[in-house]
């Protein structure tokens, strides 16, 4: 009995020293700034940056390789507070970006060839014949962008495409990943006019199949005043496409364009708004969490 | 020559440790989603359990039999496993980060995987010598490996696959789990 206690206990004082001096021995230091990171971080582990939650973030920032502006809860304020931990000059303030949906083909503007019955899953709609769609390139209308959505921004509309909140989104991207038909792009919200078509087929063959499609027509490319859009090679034709660097939001081409598959939006706030005439208490990171909840 | 050769078909395939013996069944179906991650999950549990067996059996053989303390067997390899991996896991930080990080999470799931504890025990019970615990503990972490890559290859095909709502996930990997284990009882006649 004695004997056994003995063993055992000099079995396990043995293997803590080893531990103990290992643990000394092979220390690996974390770098301090990676837990005071942590401290001013929003905490909603939302994965907006693209890193598996804040601690994530944190590291990969201590690391160089993500920008501050990454985080799109914490906004303007985290990125002082980060510049001021990491000891970098605050860099300018990226704009907030949406998801803006490059398809205007819903139902009543773009020809079905079939109807779709299937599991609700663009990709499965995909599989079958491409889609219902006569556009092979357009919206397939089943809502995977909506459900992969964690703010709840996108709801599916009347004419079966997404509708976008501008307010809700957080540019996390998300969707921008799920959509099987790369339709869905992340745009700034200062720039306002879109061409919502990416059909890179002849003018001729893509009226046939949408009636707000591209007709590449060159309109848009000759009133511009900025020298902002161009109809551009694109995969195996070619479709309109704004610079925005150069779009000065003047909305001229979306007035021209014959089939208004250009179209410019309203003002978007800069910030994620909560609701009318309600302030965010302090601390609030404006993720928009509790309001798709 | 022979008798290491039957040992590898034995561990292998005959009594292959996960389909045959039903050890480690938790790593087996928590781990096999993906190839990738079945494949770390078998390096580390290979890793582990060559040198658990082999320090093991050291400390049975030179300090619990001939201290006449063979009952203190199972309790001394649970501390000497949990040990072991986390002595391994500082050093492979320290030394070898890749390496490190591409077993990550699954280096401290092992310290209470049973199959590490139960092919030492086994090296035990047969009365081994070192040369064939080593072979032994070897050609069981390799029949662990080929039951892992076999269930993960299977599980990313039946993601395709068009299961019944209810049995989705956990309850078709139990079922694809089983069948694979009938499977091998093929190899009993073998040897």
């Amino acid at each position: 009995m004695l004997f056994a206690v003995l063993c055992l206990a000099g079995l396990g004082v043995v293997f803590g020293i080893i531990l103990g001096v290992a643990a000394k021995k092979f220390a690996v230091e974390v770098d301090p700034r990676v837990e005071e990171l942590m401290k001013v971080m929003p905490g909603a582990n939302c994965g907006a940056c693209g890193l598996p939650g804040c601690g994530g973030f944190a590291e990969a920032l201590v690391e160089g390789t993500v920008k501050p502006s990454a985080c799109s809860p914490g906004g303007a304020s985290l990125q002082e507070k980060i510049a001021a931990i990491l000891g970098t000059e605050v860099s300018t303030y990226e704009e907030r970006q949406v998801a803006q949906l490059l398809c205007q083909g819903g139902i009543g503007h773009s020809k079905m060839l079939f109807r779709y019955q299937g599991i609700s899953d663009c990709r499965a709609a995909l599989a079958s014949f491409k889609g219902q769609k006569a556009c092979d390139f357009g919206c397939v209308m089943q809502g995977s962008c909506s459900k992969a959505c964690p703010f709840g921004a996108i709801q599916m509309g009347a004419d079966g495409l997404p509708v976008v909140d501008y307010y809700l989104c957080t540019g996390c991207n998300k969707c921008v990943v799920e959509c099987p038909q790369q339709i869905l792009k992340l745009v700034g919200v200062s720039h306002l006019v879109n061409v919502r078509c990416v059909n890179t087929e002849k003018g001729k063959d893509a009226k046939g199949k949408c009636s707000v499609a591209c007709i590449k027509c060159k309109i848009c490319e000759k009133n511009c005043p900025e020298d902002a859009v161009h109809v551009i090679e694109s995969g195996n034709g070619t479709v309109a496409l704004i610079d925005y660097e150069k779009c000065t939001n003047c909305g001229i081409c979306a007035a021209k364009c014959p089939t208004k598959s250009i179209d410019k939006i309203p003002p978007i706030s800069e910030e994620v708004v909560l609701e009318v005439g309600e302030t965010p208490a302090a601390g609030c990171p404006s993720c928009g969490i509790c309001k798709a909840a | 020559m022979q008798e290491y050769l039957i040992i590898v078909v034995s561990a292998v395939l005959v009594s292959n440790i996960v389909l045959s013996q039903f050890l480690g069944i938790c790593p087996f179906l928590g781990v096999s989603k993906k190839l990738s991650a079945s494949l770390g999950m078998s390096g580390a549990v290979s890793f582990v359990l060559v040198l658990a067996g082999t320090i093991t059996w050291t400390v049975q053989t030179y300090l619990l039999a001939p201290l006449g303390l063979g009952y203190l067997q199972t309790i001394a390899f649970i501390l000497i496993i949990a040990s072991l991996v986390q002595f391994v896991e500082m050093v492979l930080k320290k030394f070898s980060p890749p390496l490190y990080k591409a077993l990550g999470i699954f280096l401290p799931l092992i310290t209470t995987n049973c199959a590490v504890l139960g092919v030492a025990i086994i090296n035990i019970q047969q009365e081994y010598t070192l040369g064939k615990v080593l072979v032994h503990s070897m050609s069981h972490a390799a029949g662990f490996t080929l039951a892992l890559v076999l269930m993960s290859g299977i599980r990313e095909r039946l993601e395709d696959a068009d299961v019944p709502e209810s049995m989705k996930g956990t309850p078709i990997a139990l079922v694809t789990a089983a069948l694979m284990s009938m499977a091998f009882l093929g190899f009993s006649g073998l040897i």
